[in-house]
Formats: C-alpha cells, structure tokens, sequence
C-alpha cells in the first residue's frame, strides 16, 4: 500500500515536472542559441535571427525545422535533445523580436522548368550561393567578416535548409528579397513568375543529389610508443614538429602550473607547437575551434617505455559537423601522424 | 508485482540523469554581456570558486598577432585538479592528450563567447563507472563557470 502511494506520488511528480510545466523559451535561448547568435538575436557565429529581412520572411514551420535539423555539413547543430515544446518555446522567443506575426506558406510543391531554372540560377544566384548551392564561405563574425555584412549566403543545397523551407517559401524570398542583406528581389530584378517557379524548382530538385555520408569510426587520439628514452624522444619529437613546417612554441612539463615548480614530474612532459597559417584558416571557418587547440603532444613515461599522445583533429572536427573545417581536420591529422610516426622511429 | 513496481521507480528516478548523459550536446557554449577582459576575470574567478586550479592562460590572439595575423582576444584558460590529473593519467594514458581542462574565450565585438568540450564526451576515450562519475562532475562544473560568467555584471 505504502508502495502504491510513493509509486503514484513520483509518477505524478515526474510527469508533472517534464511534461507539463511550460518550458522557459528565454531560458532555453540563452543557454542553446545566444553564445551564436546572440542575446539578443543579432548574430555573431551564426545568423542575425532577428534582422527583420530574415524574420519576416520566414514561418515558424521553418524556425523550428532548423532548430531540430540543424545545417548537416555547417555550423548549425541539431537540437535533437529538446522536446517538441522546448523548440517552440524557443520559436516564440525569436517571433517575438519581430512583433509581427509569423508569415505561414503554403507546403503544395511548385512546378517549374528544372533546366531553365538551372541556367537562371548560374545567372543569378552563383555569385552568392555558389554553383551547386553550397553557400558562403565562414561563420563567425569575429575572424571572418566584418559586421557590416550581417549575413553569409546561405547553403541552399543543405538538407536541413531543404527540408525546412517550403517551396512556397522560397519563392517568396526570390519575390520580396530579404532587406538588410546582400539578397535582392528578384522580381524586382526583372524576372517574371514563371522564372521565378523555375528557380525554386532548381532549388528543390539538389534534394536529389545529396548522398547520405556514412561516417568513419575514428579515434578520438593518435597515440604511438617511442623506440627511445624520454630525453631522446623529446629530441625527436622536436625535430619532427620542425620538419613538418611548425613552430615550436613551449616544452613544459604537465603538471606544471600544479605543483610548485621544480616539483613537476619529470615523466609527464607537453610539446607545444603550432602552424599560425592553419591557426588563422581554422579560425575563419569556426571560431570555435580553440577546442582541441593549441596543438600539442603529451609524452609519458611508464614502465620505461615513452608514450606519444595527440588529440585526431579529425575526430575533434566532426563535432562541428562542418565540411570545411573537416577537411583542414584532416590535413592536420596528416600531419600530426606524421610527426608522431617519424619520432617513434 | 511488486518487484516490477521497485524497478519501474528505480527507472523513472534515473532517467533525467541518463537522459542528461545521452542526448548532451558535445560543445558547451555560452555567451556573457561583458566585455572580454571583465568576462575573463568572472571565469578565472569561478573556476577558482569551483575548486580548481587554474594553471595557465594560452593567449592565442598574442601569437597569431605576432605572427602577422588580425585576430579578436582569444584566450585558452587551463585547469584542472593536481590530485585528479595525476590519477587519471597513471591509469589512462591517452586521456592525456585531453587534460588539463580547458575553456575557450574569446571576444565578439563588446561580448564574449566561452567554449569547452562537453567532458562527457570523454566516454569515447575511457569508458569505465569512475571516469563517468568524474565526466559528469566536470560537465556540471564547466556549466556551474558558465553560468556565473553569463550572469556575472
């Protein structure tokens, strides 16, 4: 009995506190959006949500598809950790910087000629979107744009964006445009309905082309055992690093900065080292990146045996989920494995 | 009966914090109002608040300025606990590649952005019931620094 009472009470409190309390959308903002877009909606990493040229031209329907979906392949992950009611709730907050109700499009497929549209959209749309809809180069605007610029061309060919926007809604952004950004009205810029409806059905028809990737299991470090003492590995770990076109930074002992110094084990040391050009290049593509920086490979000794250990940039990368910076990635873990198999020997 | 009862319980009280592990983003953003270096005194200040040690600050806009490059503040704060560091790296050796601790801050215009990795992730290195209980300590740690930077005036 007194069982039934405790197991009705905890049911009754659990149900109540997940799913029936109305999710703080501010709260839920702040801690999942603003650090990108800001506090208040005006971009930073990620898009200026609350420019009006952007919010008055999209649904709810979209806000909330993309906040789910993410931009697979850019820097907008997938919130697929909140309920249905925390995304909304989240929806709310951005609608409300407008003070306009949410525009609704209609979810009927347009027709249009799709090899007309392609020849329209090399025409019109490449020099901003790219030449199969990748988009803009970027994300952040602390290392890559400045300001003035309040938003890069989005990638249009993303199944996230494609599976957000209407086609209705598409065609009502070629139509009006979207002020305060670099994309016009293109009726304005004299193309007809039919042109129009040609574009979006161009547009629509890169769902067909994206493979779906199969993602490789990868290790999260490179690890690798040294042939040599720790004061001969050391020599050749630095000799490698040269080679590879970085620069030494620091060689410091780990436990440095907690213990008193002179105390630090010996046995745990930190080579530091880094490559400015690829620093600055990573950083352009996503700030964030300082993560699995500054570049370095931690040496211990155990048993008498000396081993190497890095993070695998590439493994580090997929957290972004981004296609550029995946690639610079995987030229690093090139070369980190480089120097740790040329200092093993 | 009354054994399914006891389990169904058992489940219902572990699932916020199971769910918490499983579905936890991998990066850990946060952005705060302040300017950069009154945000870098609030998350220096927290994370000795939080116990920690703090043993060095990278200051990778310093270099990449030296070295040619325009960059914003972007600052790498490290730290970690001696006792904890020394532990884990006698008994997992490849989890030193991942340690000390760090946070990542750097200016965007008159605010400041704070990164870290979600130190759950960590499981795809060492997967064992200690390391776990220490991942989600640190998790709620670096959200607890987070969250006095964001609110701190």
């Amino acid at each position: 009995m007194v069982l039934k009472i405790i197991f009705n009470i905890l049911f009754l409190l659990i149900i109540s506190s997940t799913t029936l309390a109305a999710p703080d959308g501010k709260r839920l903002y702040s801690r999942n959006c603003a650090a990108c877009h800001g506090n208040d909606g005006m971009g930073g990493v990620g898009v200026p949500l609350a420019l009006p040229g952007f919010i008055e031209s999209v649904s709810d329907r979209y806000l909330f598809r993309t906040i789910r979906h993410g931009r697979p392949g850019r820097v907008m992950p997938a919130f697929s950790d909140l309920s249905d009611a925390q995304v909304e709730a989240i929806v709310n907050v951005i609608r409300n910087w407008s003070g306009k109700p949410a525009p609704v499009f209609l979810q009927t497929k347009i027709k249009g000629d799709v090899k007309k549209g392609k020849d329209l959209f090399k025409q019109h749309c490449t020099a901003c979107h790219g030449m199969t809809g990748e988009g803009g180069t970027g994300t952040g605007v602390t290392f890559s744009r400045p300001r003035k610029l309040p938003i890069i061309a989005p990638a249009i060919n993303n199944p996230g964006f494609l599976s957000s926007a209407s086609d209705e809604m598409i065609r009502q952004t070629l139509i009006k445009g979207r002020l305060g950004t670099p994309m016009n009205s293109y009726r304005g810029n004299g193309l007809k309905e039919d042109d129009i409806n040609d574009l979006v059905t161009y547009v629509r028809s890169f769902e067909r082309h994206h493979p779906v990737k199969k993602a490789a299991k990868i290790t999260d470090y490179l690890s690798y055992e040294s042939s040599e003492n720790m004061e001969d590995t050391l020599i050749a770990v630095k000799r490698a690093i040269r080679g590879s076109n970085f620069k030494l930074i620091r060689i410091q002992k780990f436990e440095k900065g907690f213990v008193k110094e002179g105390q630090e084990d010996a046995k745990k040391v930190i080579v530091y080292f880094c490559n400015f050009n690829m620093l600055d290049r990573a950083l352009k593509i996503d700030p964030r990146v300082g993560l699995f920086l500054p570049c370095r490979i931690t040496l211990l000794e155990q048993n008498g045996k000396v081993q190497m250990t890095s993070i695998n940039p590439s493994a580090m990368s997929k957290k972004f989920d981004n296609d550029e910076l995946n690639k610079l990635c995987a030229q690093m873990t090139r070369m980190y494995k480089d120097i740790l198999e040329e200092a093993s020997l | 009966m009354r054994h399914i009862r006891l389990k169904l319980i058992v489940f219902l009280l572990t699932l916020p914090g199971f769910l918490n592990i499983a579905l936890a983003q991998d990066v850990m953003m946060v952005r705060s109002s302040l300017r950069f270096p009154e945000a870098m005194a609030a998350l220096q200040n927290s994370v000795i608040a939080h116990k920690y040690t703090l043993s060095r600050i990278q200051r990778v806009d310093i270099g990449l300025t030296r070295a040619g490059y325009k960059t914003d503040r972007y600052r790498i704060v490290f730290f970690g606990k001696q006792p904890e560091l020394e532990k884990i790296t006698d008994r997992h050796p490849q989890m030193a590649a991942f340690l000390p601790l760090k946070l990542v801050i750097f200016a965007e215009g008159d605010e400041t952005i704070i990164v870290a990795l979600n130190p759950l992730h960590y499981r795809q290195v060492v997967d064992d019931h200690d390391m776990n209980i220490l991942y989600q300590r640190w998790a709620n740690d670096i959200r607890s620094i987070m969250d006095d930077v964001s609110h701190a005036e």
